[in-house]
């Protein structure tokens, strides 16, 4: 049987920051991380682990220092921003845990903008995704008008429109209350599941973890975490 | 699509800012149009007005003088043309028409002019255009009678039937009124020419006006001269100014104006220099409201930028944002410009009775917008350049 090559697969990965003394800090020192197609998995680590920068560099947001970053067929830390942007926009759904909704436009626009980019804007897929999230109700409404719950709900809804092969979910709980995380939570890895996307989540929260049977703690991932500890 | 739709959510985001900076613009290309057009149009009409002469006889003196005072009727008369000057010329072979005036009174402000009746009848103002009476008669050459011009009656409020007693000088000076009654016998339509700010009188009743100096009964302000031919404008050009020493004969009137407009040139160009500084300020103004707004505008920039978003899309949505923004100011600016120029155009016409044509096609309808759309553009790089550098993780908080 011939080995499928995952989707995502980062070797060497490295990226620091200045600090104010004049030199750098590690933060992610990643020597190897793989994630197939389809496949779901969840990071646990504790705030100020550099999880939100691991998916950035995943994302093609930062740039590495060091590393390769292969993305459904491209190598981010290899392509130029323009070409990260739009590997990003065709390949990749970002959950944030602030949901990141663009407040000066309706729920609707803000999940075609989730598409555009991407080059697929699809009217009638964004509205079924809106249906699928229960907002077929609050398409021209400003986030604003929605609570904390319908905000991720919308979010969930863009990063998902584009049918995309990987979603990078990042504390995508962390703002809401307890009925609504499990049920954003819930809706999160359905849709996935239904659109066949790997899904990579990043939480501390126990609870939040419990639900995934691929658990992996960010800190034997990350060197850096390992040299900083006492 | 999506472009647009950035851009108007922006605005939409940004409406107060949008609107002031708008409302911004609109004056400055008004008023830029403005100066414009009125220069265009003081030169055009100016040049062009003769209220159908050629030439003007007058005495010894400035040629520019002698127009303004004959036919535009402001200034004051350099002197007295005898009778017998008058007559020379209205007889000489080349000469096909002239129309003696004389000048010294005024009704409340607006000035007398005496003149024979041959100026509402003979005259053409402008090609095929003739005097008109609004309402009533011509005065008798004879008589104590008055034809009023359509603007003067009106800011006088005098009507066929009317009577005045007119007042000594060019300046009103309510102290000076002479004894002699005029009754208004008629009103000219609108012409458009100096002629509509006048009250006129026939010559003969200014020359013996009450306390007029009757030695100079038979003089004449100035001849109005209509040529049978542009040659014969030159050869008494010759005969009066190079020749003769007593009389100054202007010609062309056309010409005269011109060299009036370009020794005021340098007015011209400070009026635009202004117009051009207000719109560079106004440009700056789009520059300072995008510009202050990028703070507000970073988180969306950075979401943008995580869904794909390229540095160069966003970099040209502000430079679009900021030629939207002129563009709707340009659009407004016509108000603007309609409101100027027509206030301006008053103010010319009781100055001057000349009526300019301010709302016709200048080349500077187009090039004002475009250019002004076109300084918004560059002013939008600035913030544009911001946006272009916007940092995506730092903007995306909170860090976990």
């Amino acid at each position: 049987m011939p080995e499928v090559s995952p989707l995502l697969r980062l070797s060497g990965l490295k990226k620091s920051f200045p600090v104010p003394d004049g030199g750098r800090r590690m933060i992610i020192d990643v020597p190897a991380f793989s994630l197939a197609a389809g496949e779901h998995m969840a990071l646990r680590g504790e705030s100020g682990s550099g999880k939100t920068t691991f998916l950035n560099l995943i994302a093609g947001i930062l740039a590495p220092d060091a590393g390769s970053i292969d993305v459904a067929g491209g190598n981010m830390a290899a392509l130029s921003e323009a070409k990260r942007d739009r590997l990003r926009a065709s390949s990749i759904g970002y959950i944030f845990q602030t949901f990141n909704l663009l407040q000066g436009y309706s729920c609707l626009e803000n999940v075609m903008l989730g598409m555009t980019f991407g080059g697929r804007a699809d009217r009638g897929q964004a509205l079924a995704l809106l249906e699928r999230v229960g907002l077929s109700h609050r398409l021209g409404h400003s986030p604003r008008q929605l609570s904390s719950g319908q905000q991720q709900r919308v979010a969930v809804a863009r990063a998902l429109a584009k049918r995309p092969k990987l979603v990078l979910a990042d504390e995508p709980t962390g703002n809401l209350d307890h009925r609504n995380a499990r049920e954003a939570l819930k809706l999160i890895r359905d849709t996935c599941l239904e659109t066949g996307a790997a899904l990579l989540l990043v939480s501390h929260d126990p609870e939040v973890l419990g639900t995934f049977q691929n658990v992996r703690d960010f800190a034997e991932l990350n060197l850096s975490l390992k040299e900083a500890a006492p | 699509m999506t472009l647009p739709l950035i851009v108007r959510r922006s605005l939409r985001q940004h409406a107060f800012s949008t609107t002031i900076t708008a409302l911004s613009i609109a004056l400055a290309g008004g008023l830029l149009m403005s100066v414009w057009v009125v220069k265009e149009q003081s030169q055009k009409t100016f040049t062009q007005v003769n209220t159908g002469f050629d030439a003007v006889l007058g005495a010894r003196g400035s040629k520019l003088q002698l127009v303004l005072n004959a036919i535009f009727d402001l200034e004051a008369s350099p002197g007295n043309v005898s009778a017998a000057d008058y007559q020379y010329i209205k007889h000489h072979p080349a000469v096909k028409m002239a129309i003696p005036i004389a000048v010294g009174d005024n009704l409340r402000g607006y000035r007398i002019v005496g003149t024979i009746p041959e100026l509402f009848t003979d005259v053409e103002y402008a090609p095929g255009k003739h005097f008109s009476l609004a309402s009533g008669k011509l005065f008798d050459p004879s008589a104590k009678e008055a034809v009023i011009g359509s603007f003067a009656a009106r800011k006088l409020k005098l009507s066929v039937g009317d009577t005045f007693h007119p007042f000594h000088g060019l300046v009103y000076d309510a102290g000076s009124q002479h004894a002699d009654t005029y009754i208004v016998t008629g009103v000219l339509s609108p012409s458009n020419t100096p002629a509509d700010k006048v009250v006129w009188i026939p010559i003969h009743g200014l020359q013996t006006m009450s306390g007029h100096d009757p030695r100079a009964a038979t003089d004449v302000s100035a001849v109005l001269v209509q040529l049978r031919s542009p040659s014969a404008g030159f050869m008494l050009d010759i005969m009066y100014n190079k020749q003769g020493n007593r009389l100054t004969f202007a010609y062309p009137i056309g010409a005269i104006m011109a060299e009036l407009f370009q020794k005021i040139g340098w007015f011209d160009k400070v009026l635009a220099l202004v117009a051009y500084l207000v719109a560079l300020v106004s440009a700056a103004g789009v520059l300072v409201a995008i510009y202050n707004s990028m703070a507000s505008r970073r988180r969306d920039i950075a979401i943008l930028r995580a869904l794909g978003a390229g540095r160069f899309f966003l970099f040209s949505a502000i430079v679009l944002e900021a030629m939207v923004i002129g563009a709707i100011g340009m659009v407004l600016a016509f108000g603007a410009y309609a409101a100027i120029v027509s206030s301006v155009a008053v103010i010319i016409q009781s100055q001057t009775g000349v009526l300019l044509e301010t709302f016709t096609y200048s080349p500077v309808m187009v090039w004002a917008p475009l250019g002004m759309v076109g300084l918004c553009a560059l002013s939008g790089l600035l913030p544009a350049w911001k946006a272009y550098r916007t940092d995506v993780a730092e903007n995306l908080a909170p860090i976990s």
